[in-house]
């Protein structure tokens, strides 16, 4: 934007095709064709009053609140929908009476059948419809008569409460449900003065993105059953945070009050979330007040756990650590910032002197490793957000995007309506893939590789051109081949391939180098050069050659007795494969590193409590590759992880290691840009999908579901989608189940009942929604599939 | 001046809904000779006939054809705004009762010249007898070989769906309309983009009212220069008057352009015997009222315009001094408060307002504020509307208080109906007391 | 309620009708409610499923237009035109009188479940007012005692005979020609009345009616004859 003062126009201003110049206020602008009047005057500087309008929404011009003046239209024009065109003359509020005359009529109209009850409204302090009475409005009202009233509120859902008096019919819920996040569950009912938002009958708003319309709501009209009447605007400390919940990445500002988050929002990142969150984002934060939150540090006497200080703790941990030299192993889980996953990376190799240490507690494979070293360790940025909205082409690989990166799904939605093809290799289609119009290419699990070997000639084309991405989801190592199969793709095509983690910390971890076989920055730990460029920037004379072992060998270490200590942090019992509990019993010595009390915590020796994300400041890594810092919101006696193991480092005689985030930070990133070798790409091949008689069961975890991080919020479980089972007509007609009819799902390990949707499900494959994972989700094998 | 049936020239025929009674008069005839021209050329023709739409804005029907793109690739749709819903209105739904084959023969014509391949005629819901009998014409039209493919062996395919409303005035206007064609609410659209470039389903479309499609075929069988041998030169033709009210013989009048309100009264039999005019309605209650002073203005758009009224549907409601213009308003935002579509602020909120304020004065408890204040959100709403609808209810008080000042003031003490016995204004006094 | 197999089937018919499925949403509620007397959630269900939409969405447009019920309707629906043409002419009298008559007020069904009363807004047809339907049906050119008479038929269960339309059916059988669905009744009910004839008549008593006819006939055989 380029802009001058009407007193210079002498100048003449060289034409431009894509660009328009106008005159706004006396100011005269140049702008990109297509640019609306409202979004060239904030460029300006000048704020045009508005209810309706958002950058991130199709213009709808029905508040009228943005009426302004153009020379040579008769009627004032909405701001928010009129595009600037060349040699127009705007004149805003700010310099016609006309504009401001409109704009004065509108609001006095707004406001006479609103409650005016902004004392006990969430909204008041930060409300867009009182701030603008005062900047664009009269003090008071000529409307004397009764006004429309509603009984109040109504549930959307279970966690969004409407009061429909507050209402201005804006439709920037409505608008965001149907436009961003595809679930049109709330709409306008009715009509004229009675028109008001609403939902079906017994049908609510469960949409994972349901959040964003309290914020967005320019008025009270929309409150979360969480936050209602829990605080003020003005008494919120805001601290801008990044989420922990998954790998998206979102920017969020976390409000607190004494210490406590009262609510969080999405922040503004054009890059990355935009101007939204998921409602996990959002909501779940309750589990930072947990009663089962770990206070201080516990030592295991006579069988059981008791409080212990900091020095008695440290002590205790330091001495088991030291009788189990060189046979200690580290898990970590997914959800370290990346200044503590560092920080494991160095205790592991330098204090404890091993590479054993896997960030991967759901089970790992080789193949993944191999993967994640040659394609994701070190790489930088990308491909990104943007890189989805420019691409024509976006093949999915094993992710749901919906349930496991719910901003990445509303991004590509945004590319798909905008002409991006979506095209996923899947057990089924889902909603989600049906909400980005996408194309189903079928894949019964354990088919992928070859599905993806065989891909037709005209996708490999499409994937071919430039721009293109590949999105493989972290469920692909659960399916052998399937790693190399998409690594030969990428290659063959040339597209973008990028890696989707479920959770916050499983990027970081991957650069930080939590894995048996790999340094920080994609060193491997195989190749001298690695091993003597991370020695030189830790200060050291060599670090452990022996390559590591993954979990599985860990805990198969563990039963041979060739690891006989165990380090673990923010690990639950059920992120490890099935009977990983009594390995662990057989370890002489556990210590956790943990926030919460949990079933693994109880197993331990010494626990060390540390500080939740909002608890202190630091930096996940999203799976862009992109840094998202978080600064401290909360205030807390408990230390990050980097800092317990500094401390814990310094007991066992190590005094240089360091806990500062900020000095980690910056270690961590003089290991960017490795030029040396890689570990090679993985090359599996895949095994033939067995035979054998019943259903192959095809499952995902679901955004919402009862885990630890999003406990206390009862209103966010309710609206979780339910359970359901998944047939194609075909399966469904041959067991001779009908859609609704509850269906159970049985395999070796248990089994789980829930109503049939019947729709397209690859051959042989049934697929089960929702929380059923935790039943059976760790079945191995075929399981039975019965009315 | 002469009344000049055409399109209702055979309703006394009892038959004259079906395709017999229609080509008994040489229905159809004008079909061929369309097919023998280039659909550019039937563009030109309607633009040389100066028919202009009959739906109330009157709008040149031949250049509204002639925005539409040719050779886009895109399907051209045609879609018939048969929702007459406008108080006052009652000629489209008489014209598809007694005469419903004018329309499907000219929504053929009109659909070879935009270059459409399906129409639309949407029907308000609440007339059931009217859909029964152009859903039944276009019934015959098909047998035919009418309307489907290779039309009268022209190589013009056409189909026609019959799609029924279900209550609500918006959807009068066109870009709403189109939204409730499309199956969802009939809340307008934003323009641009207009229906012409880009209106149903995204293509290029052109919405035109039942009288309109209906006049087409008379102008293609008798040539421009016939139609514009009545009428003015802006607003040339023939069209159908429809008088109601406190008048001798209510009825349908089918008359040249430029007729005056005297003239269509006297067919009418004049005022009910007894009264005098007060106050009469050119075009629909969205139109400004006029008075005893207005009766020779020439029923043009022009005239009417500058008789401070607007032609609207030429539909004139005719009130006697047995009539609270009051009551009348007041009634008449009732209807504009329960038909906004709730969209747009000005319009929702404002009837809301009006409502209240006219109510204290048909109540006799308004204030010489109420009566400021009307006129005041009137203007708020006039012109900040996102549609017409806005714009018409705020017409009808501003339009009333200009001649009726003194009478409206007295709702600051006394009833409307105290003023004006309400069974007085009845067009059955004494029969049933 | 549950919709009927039969207008499941006339359902499908409707849909082909239109390009996109969407479209045929309005005809498809009006059938919904000929099975239910009113647009019910289960309705709604149906309907959103043929069209694929979400209820929310089907819910939004069953709420906009004022003929889609959310409560049971009566046998027969009548309506008065409230609009103030009518209104003035005795439409508000004929209101008066129906609700002292009948017992109930607006969008009530009477006891008996016969009548639901409706005050209903301008009906095209202000050239027979004051006016009032039946099933949507026009009575034309009413007075107090007629509608009366139009509700003690009704009641009674006597045929109630429409002015310019068939004898009224019952609801749904007006629901289903609405959405469409063809009743064979189109030759019912004669539309030539003193208002509707009003400017023939004098035209052909003056002459007039030919003069206009000749010149269409000659005008279509003059180009013709090109």
């Amino acid at each position: 934007m380029t802009v001058t003062t009407a007193s210079t126009t002498g100048d003449a201003i060289e034409p431009r095709p894509d660009v328009v110049t106008l005159t706004i206020d006396g100011v005269q602008t140049s702008v990109p064709k297509g640019t609306l009047i409202i979004r060239a005057a904030e460029q300006l500087g000048v704020a045009v009053p508005r209810f309706c309008d958002h950058p991130l929404l199709d213009p709808v011009a029905a508040c009228r609140m943005c009426l302004i003046e153009v020379e040579g239209m008769p009627k004032p024009q909405p701001a928010c929908a009129v595009t600037c065109s060349d040699g127009m003359v705007v004149k805003t509020q700010m310099t016609s009476g006309v504009a401001d005359e409109a704009q004065r009529s509108v609001m006095e109209f707004l406001l006479i059948n609103h409650p005016l009850d902004c004392a006990i409204c969430d909204k008041g302090g930060e409300c867009p419809l009182q701030n603008q009475a005062m900047t664009n409005g009269q003090g008071d009202t000529r409307f004397d008569g009764p006004k429309r009233t509603f009984p109040k509120p109504i549930n959307l859902s279970a966690q969004v409460l409407l009061d429909r008096e507050r209402c201005v019919s804006c439709a920037r819920c409505t608008r965001f449900a149907e436009q961003i996040a595809g679930d049109p569950f709330i709409e306008l009912l009715e009509r004229g003065s009675q028109q008001q938002v609403g939902i079906a009958a017994g049908i609510p708003f469960n949409s994972y993105y349901s959040g964003n319309t309290i914020q967005i709501c320019p008025v009270g009209a929309l409150t979360s059953a969480m936050y209602r009447f829990r605080s003020r605007p003005f008494d919120l400390v805001s601290t801008p945070t990044a989420c922990e919940h998954c790998a998206s990445g979102c920017s969020l500002r976390t409000d607190s009050r004494r210490n406590s988050v009262m609510r969080r929002l999405a922040a503004v990142d054009p890059d990355v979330n935009e101007e939204w969150n998921c409602d996990k984002g959002r909501f779940a934060f309750r589990y930072l007040e947990s009663d089962r939150r770990l206070s201080t540090p516990l030592i295991r006497e006579n069988g059981q756990l008791r409080s212990a200080s900091w020095n008695e703790a440290l002590v205790a941990a330091a001495a088991g650590l030291k009788a189990a030299t060189g046979k200690t192993g580290v898990f970590t889980g997914g959800r370290l910032m990346v200044e503590d996953a560092y920080a494991y990376s160095v205790f592991t190799r330098r204090v404890l002197g091993t590479n054993d240490i896997d960030f991967r507690p759901r089970g790992s494979s080789t193949e993944e490793e191999m993967f994640l070293a040659n394609r994701v360790a070190g790489r930088g940025l990308g491909p990104t957000y943007a890189d989805l909205e420019a691409s024509q082409t976006v093949l999915l690989v094993a992710f749901e995007p919906e349930d496991e990166s719910p901003i990445v799904f509303l991004r590509l939605r945004k590319a798909a309506r905008a002409g991006t093809q979506v095209v996923s290799i899947a057990p089924s289609a889902s909603r989600g893939l049906v909400k980005t119009g996408g194309t189903w290419i079928p894949a019964a699990p354990g088919s992928e590789a070859f599905v993806v070997d065989d891909l037709n000639d005209d996708w490999v084309a499409a994937l071919g051109q430039p721009g293109a991405v590949i999105l493989v989801g972290q469920r692909a190592a659960a399916s052998e081949g399937l790693l190399s199969a998409v690594v030969r793709l990428a290659d063959r095509t040339g597209a973008n391939l990028g890696w989707i983690p479920r959770r916050a910390g499983d990027r970081g971890a991957v650069d930080a180098g939590l894995l048996p076989t790999l340094l920080p920055g994609g060193r491997p730990v195989a190749d001298a050069a690695a091993r003597v460029d991370t020695a030189a920037i830790w200060g050291v004379a060599d670090v452990p050659e022996a390559p590591g072992r993954d979990i599985t060998g860990m805990l198969a270490a563990i039963e041979s007795g060739d690891l006989e200590a165990i380090l673990v942090s923010g690990v639950r019992m059920d992120d490890l494969p099935t009977g990983s509990e009594a390995g662990l019993r057989d370890a002489r010595f556990v210590v956790a590193l943990d926030t919460h009390h949990h079933e693994l915590v109880e197993l331990a020796d010494v626990v060390l409590p540390v500080a939740a994300a909002p608890e202190k400041a630091g930096t996940f890594i999203n799976w862009e590759g992109r840094k998202r810092s978080s600064s401290q919101a909360l205030t807390t006696s408990l230390m990050s992880d980097a800092r317990v193991l500094a401390a814990l480092a310094g007991e066992l005689g190590f005094d240089d290691i360091d806990g500062d985030p900020a000095r980690l930070r910056a270690q961590l990133d003089e290991f960017a840009g490795w030029e040396g070798a890689r570990v090679g790409s993985p090359e599996v091949v895949a095994a033939d999908p067995e035979t054998g008689t019943g259903f192959l069961l095809a499952t995902w975890r679901p955004l919402l579901e009862p885990t630890a991080m999003q406990e206390g919020e009862p209103y966010l479980a309710a609206t979780a989608p339910k359970r359901q089972v998944w047939l194609s007509p075909s399966e469904a007609a041959t067991i001779g189940a009908t859609e609704g009819q509850p269906i159970t799902v049985s395999g070796a390990s248990g089994s789980v009942t829930a109503p049939l949707v019947v729709t397209e499900v690859a051959e042989g494959t049934v697929v089960v929604t929702g929380d059923a994972y935790r039943s059976v989700g760790h079945i191995d094998g075929r399981v039975q599939v019965a009315v | 001046m002469p009344l000049t049936p055409v399109l209702s020239a055979h309703w006394d025929e009892a038959d004259s809904y079906t395709l017999d009674g229609y080509r008994r008069h040489g229905g159809y005839d004008a079909l061929p000779i369309a097919f023998a021209q280039q659909s550019d050329d039937v563009i030109q023709l309607v633009k040389d006939s100066g028919l202009r739409g009959r739906g109330g804005a009157g709008f040149p029907t031949g250049m509204k054809w002639g925005f539409v793109p040719q050779g886009d690739g895109k399907p051209h749709y045609l879609v018939v705004n048969a929702d007459e819903s406008e108080p006052g209105a009652c000629k489209d739904v008489p014209l598809m009762l007694a005469n419903p084959h004018s329309l499907v023969e000219g929504v053929i014509i009109a659909s070879y010249a935009i270059r459409a391949n399906h129409a639309f005629i949407y029907i308000r819901g609440e007339v059931p007898h009217a859909i029964r009998r152009v859903a039944a014409a276009v019934r015959e039209a098909y047998a035919a070989g009418l309307l489907g493919s290779n039309i009268e062996g022209s190589g013009f395919d056409l189909e026609v769906t019959v799609h029924a409303g279900a209550g609500a005035y918006i959807c009068g206007e066109e870009t709403a309309l189109l939204d409730s064609l499309e199956g969802f609410r009939g809340q307008p659209r934003l323009k641009p983009p207009f229906p012409a470039v880009a209106g149903l389903y995204g293509s290029p479309t052109v919405v035109n009212n039942v009288e309109t499609i209906a006049s087409v075929p008379s102008i293609v069988a008798n040539g421009a220069d016939w139609y514009t041998s009545y009428g003015s030169e802006k607003s040339p033709g023939v069209k159908l008057f429809a008088v109601s009210g406190h008048v001798e013989r209510p009825g349908i009048f089918e008359a040249p352009m430029g007729t005056t309100m005297r003239e269509l009264l006297q067919w009418a039999g004049g005022m009910r015997k007894g009264h005098r005019l007060k106050f009469w309605v050119p075009g629909g209650s969205s139109v400004p009222l006029l008075t005893e002073e207005h009766l020779d203005v020439p029923y043009t758009y022009e005239d009417i315009a500058a008789a401070g009224s607007m032609l609207g549907t030429g539909t004139p409601m005719v009130f006697d001094e047995t009539t609270s213009v009051t009551r009348a308003v007041t009634r008449w935002l009732e209807f504009y408060k329960h038909e906004s579509c709730g969209k747009c602020t000005p319009c929702r909120e404002g009837t809301y307002w009006l409502v209240d304020l006219l109510r204290r004065l048909e109540a006799g408890i308004g204030s010489d504020t109420d009566i400021t204040r009307i006129n005041e959100v009137s203007a708020q709403i006039a012109g900040r509307s996102f549609c017409a609808l806005g714009d018409a209810a705020a017409t009808p008080f501003p339009g009333a208080i200009k001649y009726f000042a003194d009478e409206i003031a007295l709702g600051t003490h006394t009833t409307a109906a105290e003023l004006f016995d309400p069974v007085a204004a009845t067009v059955f006094t004494g029969v049933n007391a | 309620m549950a919709i009927s197999e039969t207008t499941r089937a006339q359902m499908r018919e409707v849909l082909v009708r239109y390009p996109r499925k969407r479209s045929a949403l309005m005809p498809l509620l009006h059938l919904a409610q000929a099975d239910d007397g009113y647009v019910s959630a289960d309705g709604i269900s149906v309907v959103a499923d043929l069209v694929g939409l979400t209820d929310a969405e089907v819910t939004a447009v069953a709420t906009f237009y004022t003929m889609y019920l959310k409560q049971e309707s009566g046998h027969v629906r009548v309506g008065v035109c409230i609009n103030s043409l009518c209104a003035l002419l005795g439409g508000d009298e004929i209101w008066d009188a129906l609700v002292d008559h009948c017992g109930v007020g607006t969008n009530q069904t009477t006891d008996d479940g016969t009548i639901t009363l409706e005050r209903i807004e301008c009906q095209a047809a202000c050239t027979h007012a004051p006016v009032m339907t039946a099933n949507w049906e026009f009575l034309d050119d009413m007075t107090v005692a007629k509608a009366r008479h139009v509700v003690d038929d009704v009641r009674s269960g006597r045929s109630v005979q429409s002015t310019r339309g068939p004898a009224v059916r019952t609801f749904a059988d007006a629901g289903r020609v609405i959405a469409g669905v063809d009743d064979g009744l189109v030759a019912e009910g004669d539309h030539r009345d003193d208002r509707m004839l009003a400017g023939l008549r004098i035209a052909q008593q003056n002459g007039d009616a030919d003069r206009s006819a000749e010149a269409e006939r000659q005008g279509a055989s003059k180009v013709k004859g090109r």
